[in-house]
């Protein structure tokens, strides 16, 4: 598994893939202009050409993206682009929708953080022509990870918003640097892991029942559980957090195929979390909130509970698109946005959602047993983790199964950082994937 | 790694499956308890976001719905009671917090346009064609009628009905003590439940519809039941019967009169003259001769022991089963254990004035979506039910009976009720009530064949029916008349 050193494009293979991402993007598209009909039927403020131009839009976008990738990544994965122009779109809609009950306009820039979105996502195409090339830099990788975890603690641009320090100001516009320090974490662990991945393998010293590797190559995996508590505890962040420590684990027990990483990484970080869980009175507080929202529900249990009442009220089929009650849900245009889901497409819909970010969990899994070389293999996983991860975090937060914390739904949620970083995951995916369909010559 | 990614692959998919599970739970299993949550208002802000339709009262809409205007208010309309206590007990309430009552409660449907027949109202809406608003549901009730009504009621505790005895239009409908229905429907759940529990503990008990939810013995005006019977088995107004102090039935006590006296001369009285002067031997003897079942058969005939399909619910006069000859004479003349809402009276005494037919009794006259178009008429006719046909009894017998209640009214104990140059007939009553020393006071009748009408004043003392409820009867049938 030695890294290709030439490959042959196969006019073939190229548009074949091309093509069915051509028939895929249709359908995507169509049911978010359904969705768009829908809530201007329910909510007839704008006038329809106006209501309609943003998804008029999104299909030029989807046309201009897909014709990039003809040329850029002509094999590469064909449900990839269609199943985030589905989420986006989607994500676009419910945001509209939730200005409309509350008065707010943020779907207008929105569809600009789409726009660069996607066009970052062409770019990051049109730069890494060659994923294995990131690996050369993965230190620098790591210590941009680090960089941009702690810049929010940086006095005068860091900032504080919703008990949270994860943002930094830059004059016009505001940034949250975690959402790219995922992806950084996942190039440098991809690199590093490839790199020491024999070493970790050989366990030598015996820890009860456990074979354990040498004290000192357990240490990337502890500094990566204390990288993740110093988040969890200097910015209050406990879905950041969990979702650091994720990536850490499941990339570690994929380079090594050895349980002992994660068994010991989980006792870590829950002598970690039971210690923060003492110290500090916000952790104590929304644990407090998850075991009962009820008790306090007009103030600490409001946002769990109205998210509650939404969801239950949208029962199978939803109340419809611009039928429901938003306005009540806090944070309805980011965190609480698949609340807004649940109530208005119901049981239903907010199925669909969870089973295309499956289904994308599983095109990005594909995509890592696909791959030429162990790089691709390791960069793949951790991605798809990074989705999976964030999506359970906050759906498992909304629907009381882990405690609630503020995190985005990966590619629906309001947020440029997230957009962003999302679309430049997806932009490495397609890269892996396109380099595994490439044809070795014979 | 091949192996690892496949493991972690199915790790994520279980995340992403225990989501889906759990969503599942919350909208399928958790549901109706999450909709139950006091703080839960989603089923509240729907509700309320539909304009619920008004009741209206002549010309006037008694209870309607108002944008409330306020930002800080979730809920889009207000329900107002531009009345007060008007027809309280008949509109009723629609209240966040204590639920609804009244022609609200029972016409809740039509009301708040949730009705399939308002459908296309709602689909209307649905296409941006106006806003959805409820039906609205027009009372038979008069406005001046109500108002005599109330007004002759005045504080006196107690209750009236009255009714067009050719239709079964309710004309009025009142019961003192009465209540505002305004605050109940305060939005401020505070506030809407501190005036709840102000009238739920009342004394006076203002949320008790006397006119249809409470039992009274009622006393002589149940001898207009025994009479009716006599005449359907074949006696006359003539029919002599001896004019005692006493009537000494098979068994138990001796029924006096209510002076203690005889109620004629002595000697003999007919049943005409006896029924003018409440002669409570006579109709004691009467009932014990005609026996039980004829007396119940004809209670029965007009509504006792059945449930009067009114638009309200009413609770069911009772005639006792099984009665011995000592409990049938204390029965025929209305007391022992027969019971009679005022509506059962009311509708016996519009039965007799129109010719013996019984016409169902109704408040509603009918329910007109937003743009006029009828979607519901009355629920009106003659009553008939199983094997009572909506004849109660002969239409000679029921002229007889007017005839002989007229003499009440003109020479007997109803002389109170008589308006000049009309043809009334009534019948008073005056129940003695066990507990103490006060009375149920009646009036029953009718003026000619425009209005009849049942008052009740539970706490009257004695000669209360004649004194008291006569006069009240007259104010609310001189009301009808002038209206016609």
């Amino acid at each position: 598994m030695s890294a290709a050193t030439s490959t042959v494009t196969s006019p073939a293979a190229g548009r074949s893939a091309r093509r069915r991402e051509q028939s895929l993007l249709a359908g995507a598209l169509g049911v978010v202009l359904l969705a768009g009909i829908l809530l201007l039927g329910a909510n007839p403020v704008d006038p329809w050409p106006v209501a309609l131009a943003p998804l008029l839009v999104l299909c030029a976008l989807a046309a201009g993206v897909h014709g990039a990738l003809r040329v850029l990544t002509p094999r590469a994965d064909a449900v990839i682009v269609p199943l985030a122009m589905f989420l986006n779109g989607l994500g676009l809609v419910l945001i509209r929708r939730v200005d409309l009950a509350e008065g707010t306009s943020y779907a207008g820039s929105q569809l600009v953080w789409t726009v660069l979105g996607w066009s970052a996502l062409v770019v990051t195409l049109a730069i890494v022509r060659d994923h294995r090339g990131l690996t050369g830099l993965s230190y620098t990788f790591g210590l941009l990870t680090l960089v941009l975890l702690l810049l929010p603690l940086l006095p005068v641009i860091g900032q504080e918003v919703n008990g949270a320090r994860l943002w930094i100001d830059l004059g016009p516009i505001r940034i949250q640097p975690g959402e790219l320090a995922k992806l950084t974490l996942v190039v440098f662990l991809a690199g590093y892991l490839e790199k020491t991945r024999s070493l970790l393998t050989v366990a030598q010293h015996r820890i009860g029942p456990l074979m354990v590797p040498a004290p000192r190559h357990l240490a990337p995996l502890l500094s990566a559980v204390g990288l993740s508590l110093v988040v969890l505890v200097s910015q209050k962040d406990l879905g950041s957090s969990l979702l650091l420590f994720g990536i850490v684990v499941v990339m570690l027990y994929v380079a090594t195929a050895r349980i002992a990483y994660p068994l010991v990484g989980l006792v870590a970080f829950a002598i970690g979390a039971a210690l923060a869980f003492r110290m500090f009175g916000h952790l104590r507080t929304r644990v407090a909130i998850w075991l009962d929202p009820f008790s306090d529900a007009l103030d600490s249990g409001y946002q769990v509970v109205q998210v509650l009442f939404a969801i239950s009220n949208g029962g199978v089929f939803g109340t419809g698109l611009g039928r429901g009650q938003p306005d009540g849900i806090p944070f309805a245009h980011t965190d609480a946005i698949f609340a807004v889901a649940g109530e208005e497409l119901g049981l239903l819909g907010a199925t669909a959602i969870l089973l295309a970010y499956g289904l994308l969990i599983a095109r990005g899994m594909a995509i890592a047993v696909r791959a030429r070389d162990e790089v691709g293999t390791l960069l793949a996983v951790g991605f798809t983790t990074i989705l999976a991860l964030q999506v359970f975090v906050i759906v498992g937060g909304l629907t009381r199964i882990i405690p609630l914390t503020g995190i985005t739904l990966p590619l629906i949620s309001y947020g440029g950082s997230a957009l962003i970083a999302n679309h430049i995951l997806l932009a490495l995916l397609l890269r892996i994937s396109d380099d595994a369909a490439a044809e070795v010559p014979a | 790694m091949t192996r690892a990614v496949r493991q972690v692959t199915w790790v994520l998919f279980g995340l992403i499956g225990l989501l889906i599970l759990n969503l599942q739970s919350i909208t399928l299993l958790q549901a109706d308890e999450l909709a139950d949550q006091p703080t839960n208002t989603r089923r509240l802000v729907e509700e309320y976001s539909v304009q619920r339709g008004p009741i209206v009262v002549g010309q006037d809409a008694v209870a309607r719905s108002v944008r409330t205007g306020d930002d800080e208010d979730p809920l889009a309309f207000q329900r107002i009671y531009p009345g007060g206590t008007r027809a309280a007990h008949v509109i009723g309430w629609d209240s966040i917090d204590v639920g609804r009552s009244g022609i609200e409660a029972a016409r809740t449907d039509d009301l708040s346009a949730t009705d399939d027949s308002v459908l296309a109202g709602e689909l209307a809406a649905l296409l941006g064609q106006g806003t959805s608003t409820g039906a609205t549901v027009r009372l038979t009730l008069d406005p001046e009628v109500q108002a005599a009504a109330e007004r002759a009621l005045g504080e006196r505790i107690g209750a009236v009905v009255a009714l067009d005895p050719r239709t079964g239009e309710v004309l009025a409908h009142a019961s003192y003590p009465t209540f505002d229905p305004t605050p109940l429907a305060d939005h401020d759940r505070g506030a809407a439940l501190a005036a709840w529990d102000a009238l739920r503990t009342d004394p006076g008990r203002p949320l008790l519809d006397r006119a249809t939810r409470e039992l009274y013995p009622p006393g002589s005006t149940f001898k207009l039941i025994v009479t009716a019977a006599a005449l359907e088995a074949g006696l006359t107004p003539d029919t002599a019967f001896p004019d005692d102090e006493t009537y000494q039935p098979p068994v138990g006590q001796p029924i006096r009169n209510y002076n203690r006296g005889v109620c004629a001369s002595g000697g003999s009285i007919n049943l005409a003259r006896a029924l003018e002067v409440s002669c409570n031997t006579t109709f004691a003897r009467l009932g014990v001769e005609l026996g039980q079942e004829q007396i119940r058969a004809q209670a029965q005939a007009f509504g006792f022991d059945r449930t009067i399909p009114y638009d309200l619910p009413v609770a069911d006069s009772v005639f006792p089963k099984e009665v011995d000859d000592a409990q049938l004479a204390q029965s025929s003349i209305g007391q022992f254990d027969v019971r009679s809402t005022v509506m059962q009276m009311a509708v016996v005494a519009a039965a007799i004035a129109n010719d013996g037919v019984l016409q169902t009794p109704h408040v509603v006259r009918d329910v007109r979506d937003a743009t006029g178009r009828l979607v519901a008429g009355p629920r009106a006719g003659p009553w008939s039910q199983g094997r009572f046909g909506s004849e109660a009894l002969s239409t000679r017998t029921a002229t007889l009976l007017q005839e002989m209640m007229v003499g009440v009214v003109d020479r007997g104990t109803g002389s109170r009720a008589a308006i000049p140059g009309v043809r009334v007939g009534g019948k008073t009553g005056t129940a003695e009530n066990p507990a103490d020393e006060s009375a149920t006071a009646w009036f029953i009748g009718f003026a000619d064949q425009s209005v009849a009408v049942a008052v009740v004043l539970p706490d009257a003392g004695g000669e209360g029916g004649g004194r008291l409820a006569a006069p009240i009867a007259r104010a609310v049938m001189e009301a009808a008349l002038s209206g016609r």
